[in-house]
């Protein structure tokens, strides 16, 4: 290989290099002093982040499997910017006692992830967009089980592995199927080789049904709300914002690039599984009152608008999925943060426990709400311009009445985010969460994501830089 | 920075003002300074505007500006006003002013409801001042967000059900909206050129039918929701009658007007052949608005639910005479959203101060106010007449030009449905005169009401500056009447162009 081809893959070798590092520093530690391994790969992250950004090569590797392009490049910052800013969350769990004894395999097992995740946009062959979807999946269920002694983390690393395996066999069983009838598992050469024919059209509806898994869209939900609740907090934001974001991008990908031909029919699929989504996502939403849950349904709500971009099948609509999931990246973590904050200091993490919080910690709360804001689409912070964007690229095929659908939906996911406003603002407690003293990552990441749901918005660069790079269908 | 940014930023700056202060009397100071300011830019434009005019300037819209802001939608940040904008700027400077000095005694956490306060009237400036329905319906939405706080930790009674109660239906409301401004975008490239939220472009542009036939209910109901439109009018009492006083104030006054500026400008001036067609549903709502409206305040006991029950009904009128098409009619729908708003906003204004006073808003329980509070009682009257007609007040150059305008048409069909909301004068007069004379005439029912305290200096400044309003408009009507009338002219072109559809 040489050195431009070292420079197109950078995203995934930076990684594996940062993992080996922290693996090496690592065992040169002693057993009490492991969380000296988290100012190392927050650093070396942080590089990565930054490298990220700096100009390099595009092009296709492996003959065709692996390929780089400006738009799988924008997707991988997106994706590091997330776990930046998860890894700074974490910082505070990761010190508490029984934990920190094993801060390493945290990050070596997120690193590994976001190489999955990398690998899985980059892909240009379905074997490799599996290898990187598996290899995205099931480091999260040993992260999920983490905590280990107890029975929900452990009962929620089960769950993801036993669905995340039953997805990708029916992921699999979609690609043969696509394979037997095309005679390619090569991007390109699936798209060559695609007609209507029923068996090909059945093989999309499995790989379909497969990557729904990962998103967690209806009806493929049912094991979300229980990982959510069992898992770490940081796990469960990892999962809900990254891995989700990453799964959507790569499904955008595949559908406006491999599965050109069959483009009304999966159109009509994604419609019908975007009204589902945002409607049973919310409904069970608004019965929650562990936070986590909540956020978990109200995640499955929010892929069900990002669907709403899907569906538009233009270049509009996959630049308002990339803004829309950059903001939901900062408006959840921002919400997350609160919560992990919260609870890894007291442990409380329901809503009624949150009564009152506003007079105890002001700016907490006032994360919370700019962030439940900004998931619910409310001006002036960033997500109303992400949800404005997604419903006019849908508004834009001619889908009114899916855009009424959505936004009838938003005004019901208003309202289970201002209950959790008015538990913080409104409702009296005499027994409030005291006043948290945050350390600094902790506060760097809710500063950042402070500063992500404010600016994003505004600040419309960012949109068009994605809007340069975006692609379409017609 | 244009001259009409300064309506955004000015409140904006103040809320800044307001964070870096520490107590509560410097909050209010700058609070108070702040809107000084805004009220006084507000008198430089409307003077700017009237010179501007007196010089022969014929554009429709002065004092524009446009900034692109995301290039690849074609969505800008435009800004411009006509007569119709520039009186609604007014009003709201007046009513924010008012609401200020009316809040002066709020003492649990004063920071945050400065802030919400001056937050939402941002909000409600830049919909004024907007000539992008995006930037519009961003600002629609501001408004309405911070009235979910004031009235959930300031507001009394049930809070947080009327809290929100109010949010969801607005909200609900600008989802009906959302349906309608993406419509109007995509179809202004029924012109040739880019799609475009731009109002004003749009306007050139002829839509065909049956996409305003689609989408005018959208629009005309969603924005109908905020005008307090029957039956989506049910937020109206329940929330005006929780919300603390500076915020029923700004929400009866300023905020319900932003319904019927929206399904002005844009629901009608947009796709007037729908709205022809459809004229007819939406006027028997409104005749029922006014009539429900009126009596409801009729069976009140609650002075603010009388009040609010009382907005629906003039509300009501406000949509009616913009279904009316004609220019004497859409005149008065202006001349009645500014008097309106000063009118409730007063009284509001003075609920909220005999309350603070005699701790209660049952009318039963009161009485013989005027011997031992004067001041606020004269007030209440001025108010109490004003909102039935009286002449030498607002409310009578309204209502008189509405029905009048109204009555122009000939057929059956809106003949009655004038006479109909007409009667609601007459029962407005009964409501209001059956208040006044419980509420401040007869022997004082209560003995500790002997010694209420008199007006202090901020309530009485908040008192005069929206009474001067009132009689500014009841004695120079014509003044603001040919300030709307030249900017009602192309709306009014476009409505003659078609044939009057009536129901029979």
């Amino acid at each position: 290989m040489h050195l431009n081809d070292f420079l197109i893959m950078r995203h995934e070798l930076l990684l594996t290099v940062i993992a080996v590092i922290v693996l090496i520093v690592d065992l040169n530690l002693k057993r009490d002093r492991k969380t000296a391994v988290i100012p190392v790969a927050l650093a070396l992250f942080f590089v990565n982040v930054v490298a990220g950004f700096l100009p390099a090569p595009t092009g296709v590797l492996f003959g065709g499997m692996y390929k780089t392009t400006a738009l799988t490049i924008l997707m991988k910052n997106v994706l590091n910017i997330g776990l930046f800013i998860v890894m700074l969350q974490s910082v505070t769990w990761l010190r508490r006692p029984v934990i920190r004894e094993k801060v390493s395999e945290f990050f070596l097992l997120l690193l590994a992830t976001l190489i999955g995740m990398n690998f899985m946009i980059s892909s240009g062959h379905f074997l490799m967009l599996y290898l990187g979807l598996e290899l995205a999946t099931i480091p999260i269920a040993a992260l999920a089980a983490y905590i280990h002694g107890v029975g929900r983390s452990a009962e929620a690393g089960i769950k993801l592995i036993l669905s995340s395996a039953l997805s990708s066999g029916i992921l699999l069983f979609g690609l043969s199927m696509i394979y037997g009838t095309t005679g390619s598992m090569y991007f390109t050469g699936v798209a060559a080789a695609f007609t209507k024919a029923p068996l090909q059209v059945l093989g999309f509806i499995f790989f379909f049904a497969g990557m729904a898994f990962k998103i967690s869209l209806v009806p493929f939900h049912l094991w979300t709300a229980d990982v959510y609740e069992g898992a770490p907090v940081n796990v469960t934001s990892y999962l809900s914002v990254v891995s989700k974001g990453a799964t959507v991008f790569i499904l955008i990908i595949v559908l406006y690039t491999v599965f050109t031909a069959i483009v009304p029919i999966w159109r009509d699929i994604v419609y019908f599984i975007a009204v589902l989504t945002m409607s049973i996502g919310n409904l069970f939403a608004l019965r929650q009152k562990n936070l986590k849950r909540f956020l978990a349904f109200s995640s499955i709500a929010q892929a069900g608008f990002i669907l709403l971009g899907v569906v538009a099948g233009s270049k509009m609509g996959m630049t308002s999925v990339i803004y829309f999931v950059l903001v939901y990246i900062f408006s959840n973590l921002g919400a997350f943060g609160v919560v992990s904050a919260i609870s890894s200091v007291t442990g409380r993490e329901t809503i009624p426990d949150y009564d009152g919080l506003y007079r105890t910690n002001p700016k907490l709360s006032l994360l919370m709400m700019l962030s439940l804001f900004s998931l619910a689409g409310i001006p002036p912070v960033a997500g109303f311009f992400g949800k404005f964007f997604l419903f006019t690229s849908a508004a834009s095929a001619g889908y009114y009445w899916l855009v009424f659908i959505a936004v009838i939906n938003a005004t019901i996911s208003l309202y289970y985010y201002l209950m959790v406003v008015k538990a913080m603002f409104i409702n009296k407690n005499d027994n409030p969460i005291e006043k948290i003293k945050s350390d600094l990552p902790t506060r760097i990441a809710l500063i950042l994501c402070t500063a992500g749901i404010v600016i994003i918005g505004f600040y419309s660069a960012i949109y068009e830089a994605i809007q340069r790079l975006s692609i379409g269908v017609f | 920075m244009d001259f009409l940014s300064l309506f955004v930023l000015v409140p904006l700056l103040t809320i800044v003002g307001i964070l870096l202060t520490k107590e509560g009397q410097m909050v209010r100071r700058v609070s108070a300074v702040g809107m000084g300011v805004q009220l006084t830019l507000a008198a430089v434009l409307v003077i700017r505007y009237l010179l501007e005019r007196h010089g022969g300037n014929t554009e429709q819209w002065l004092f524009t500006a446009d900034h692109l802001w995301f290039k690849s939608l074609n969505i800008h940040y435009a800004v411009g006003v006509d007569g119709i904008s520039v009186a609604m700027v007014a009003l709201t400077a007046m009513v924010i002013f008012a609401g200020i000095f009316a809040s002066w005694e709020v003492d649990s956490l004063p920071k945050e409801f400065f802030t919400s306060l001056i937050l939402l009237s941002s909000g409600v400036f830049g919909f004024f001042i907007s000539l992008d329905m995006f930037t519009m319906f961003l600002f629609y939405e501001l408004a309405v967000i911070p009235m979910y706080l004031l009235i959930g930790i300031w507001g009394s009674g049930p809070k947080e059900y009327s809290a929100m109660k109010l949010t969801i239906m607005l909200m609900g409301g600008s989802a009906l909206l959302l349906v309608g401004l993406l419509g109007l975008y995509f179809n202004s490239t029924a012109g040739g050129g880019p799609p475009t939220f731009n109002f004003t472009e749009i306007a050139r542009i002829h839509l065909p039918v049956q996409v305003q036939r689609f989408f005018f209910p959208f629009t005309f109901i969603g924005f109908g929701v905020l005008g307090a439109l029957f039956p989506l009018h049910t937020w109206s009492p329940d929330g005006h009658s929780s919300a603390p006083t500076a915020v029923s104030m700004l929400h009866a006054g300023v905020l319900m007007k932003l319904g019927g500026y929206g399904c002005f400008r844009i629901a009608i001036f947009l796709m007037p052949e729908a709205a022809q067609q459809m004229a007819w549903i939406f006027i028997i709502l409104t005749t029922i608005s006014i009539v429900y409206g009126a009596f409801g305040a009729l069976m009140q006991k609650d002075l603010k639910y009388i009040n609010a029950y009382s907005s629906v009904s003039h509300c009501g009128i406000v949509l009616f005479a913009l279904l009316m098409f004609n220019q004497t009619a859409m005149t008065g729908a202006i001349i009645q959203m500014v008097s309106h708003g000063l009118m409730t906003a007063l009284f509001f204004a003075l609920i909220g101060m005999i309350y603070s006073r005699t701790h209660t808003r049952i009318i039963d329980e009161m009485g013989g106010l005027m011997k031992v509070i004067p001041f606020l009682s004269a007030a209440y009257v001025i108010a109490g007449l004003a909102s039935l007609g009286l002449p030498g007040f607002s409310g009578f150059v309204a209502e008189m030009t509405v029905f009048v305008g109204a009555f122009r048409h000939t057929d059956t069909f809106h003949r009655i449905v004038t006479i109909i909301a007409t009667t609601s004068i007459v029962i407005t007069a009964v409501y209001i005169l059956r208040v006044v004379g419980i509420l401040l005439l007869g022997p004082i029912k209560n003995e500790h009401y002997q010694h209420l305290g008199e007006a202090h200096w901020y309530e009485r400044l908040s008192t005069v500056t929206l009474i001067f309003g009132i009689t500014a408009i009841g004695l120079a009507p014509l003044w603001l009447s040919r300030m709307i009338g030249f900017s009602l002219g192309p709306v009014i072109e476009k409505l003659t162009a078609l044939p009057v559809a009536g129901l029979f």
